[in-house]
């Protein structure tokens, strides 16, 4: 059980990286990394918000939207896209919330990424892939951190990798967007050496 | 908000202020539906249709909606517009849905919808907006179409399915760049196709530019 469990977190962690392999996240992984400590918030703030609202659209899934779960033979399926994004808003705001009250300096130092996080792709496609994938609660719950961690270390190495960029005399018209695009090509080749591993 | 003609509206986001090349917005959903012209196609499509009548929409109700709750409305109206998009193409082109799968869902978070619904249809009138939706969709439509062309005329040598360049294993003299048909190749080509555009119009190219548009919008607590 264990095993299952590890094998499933090391592949949505490197294998099949949100950002790097399947694109999600983008607007915010290329827009916060041009600092490290920037990318590391937002890392965190986006692994915290995955961790929560992937097993609570399992159970909302689960128990509301699945043919016959509320009334026999009703398929609300046609509902599940407005109740994922619903429970991902709420959950932002929610955990925004909680942090300003409880934990101010965390609150402080996420405070911008959070409203941000509510449209990251990243979040919404971990609840539909893991609805696609039919993963248990237990299941959900680890492919949401996992995700969120792997996301949380790409985001962190193309920061680490576009702060020694700024040094380098890249030509114009690339400056900026275009080398950072060639930048994240380069990591995903990277990645792509986890395929196929299996624990 | 100075006067914006219809003309401008819908020819302004193809190449000079295009989504995905300077805007920064959009890439999220999309790079992995291109290693096919069909799907690429299907996608600009819903997206097109989704960005068009999102912006008309919340244009029409954009005097009614509350500040403070602004962005739900808006994610409330999207999802529903993809909800009939989604069903729409399960019930007419149901093997290429499949093939989308995902992705279909994410229209709803792609930035470009969320994007324009805030910065122009909350302050222009409805057909003015519908415009730019629809313009909007194009530029994003011509990269996404570009990128998809490469990868699969120089991945698997065919377009839209058909053979073109025939490949070895079928007997051919093609040998298919199998690069193409992976994630690095739509990073590549997109880096490659921002490099193009800015060395056609240099007046595009950033020192600091769309980091502080969107941690602005953040400042602004976007979802209070």
């Amino acid at each position: 059980m264990l095993e299952h469990y590890l094998s499933l977190a090391t592949k949505a962690i490197f294998v099949e990286n949100m950002a790097l392999a399947f694109f999600l996240g983008m607007c915010s992984f290329i827009a916060i990394s041009k600092k490290v400590e920037n990318a590391i918030g937002l890392g965190i703030a986006v692994t915290f918000v995955l961790g929560i609202t992937c097993p609570l659209n399992q159970a909302l899934n689960e128990l509301l939207l699945d043919k016959g779960a509320v009334f026999e033979g009703v398929d609300l399926g046609f509902l599940r896209f407005l109740t994922f994004i619903g429970t991902i808003a709420a959950a932002v705001q929610i955990v925004e919330m909680v942090l300003d009250r409880y934990s101010p300096d965390l609150y402080n130092a996420l405070g911008v990424f959070l409203p941000l996080i509510a449209v990251n792709c990243a979040i919404l496609g971990a609840s539909l892939f893991m609805e696609k994938r039919g993963y248990s609660l237990g299941e959900a719950t680890v492919f949401g951190v996992g995700s969120g961690l792997g996301w949380f270390l790409a985001v962190v190495a193309l920061a680490a990798v576009r702060e020694k960029l700024r040094y380098s005399n890249v030509p114009g018209p690339l400056r900026g967007l275009g080398i950072t695009f060639i930048t994240v090509g380069l990591m995903s080749v990277g990645f792509m050496a986890f395929a196929g591993i299996q624990l | 908000m100075a006067e914006i003609s219809p003309r401008e509206a819908l020819v302004d986001p193809l190449f000079n202020n295009n989504p995905i090349a300077l805007q920064v917005l959009g890439i999220c959903s999309a790079l992995a539906v291109t290693t096919k012209m069909d799907t690429a196609l299907v996608m600009c499509l819903a997206v097109t249709a989704v960005t068009a009548l999102s912006n008309f929409s919340i244009s029409l109700l954009r005097n009614q909606i509350p500040a403070s709750i602004r962005i739900i409305v808006q994610l409330v109206v999207i999802a529903s517009l993809v909800i009939v998009t989604d069903q729409i193409l399960q019930a007419f082109v149901y093997d290429i849905a499949k093939e989308l799968s995902v992705f279909v869902g994410l229209i709803i978070t792609n930035c470009i919808v969320m994007g324009r619904a805030e910065a122009f249809a909350m302050q222009n009138p409805p057909k003015l907006s519908f415009i730019d939706g629809v313009a909007n969709g194009l530029g994003y439509s011509i990269v996404l179409l570009a990128v998809a062309f490469c990868r699969e005329l120089l991945g698997s040598g065919s377009l839209f399915g058909v053979t073109i360049l025939n490949p070895v294993n079928q007997g051919g003299w093609y040998v298919p760049n199998g690069l193409m048909l992976l994630a690095p190749a739509a990073f590549f080509l997109i880096g490659c196709f921002i490099w193009a555009v800015r060395s056609w119009k240099p007046e595009q190219i950033e020192e600091e530019l769309h980091v502080g548009a969107l941690l602005e919008l953040g400042n602004q607590g976007h979802l209070r």
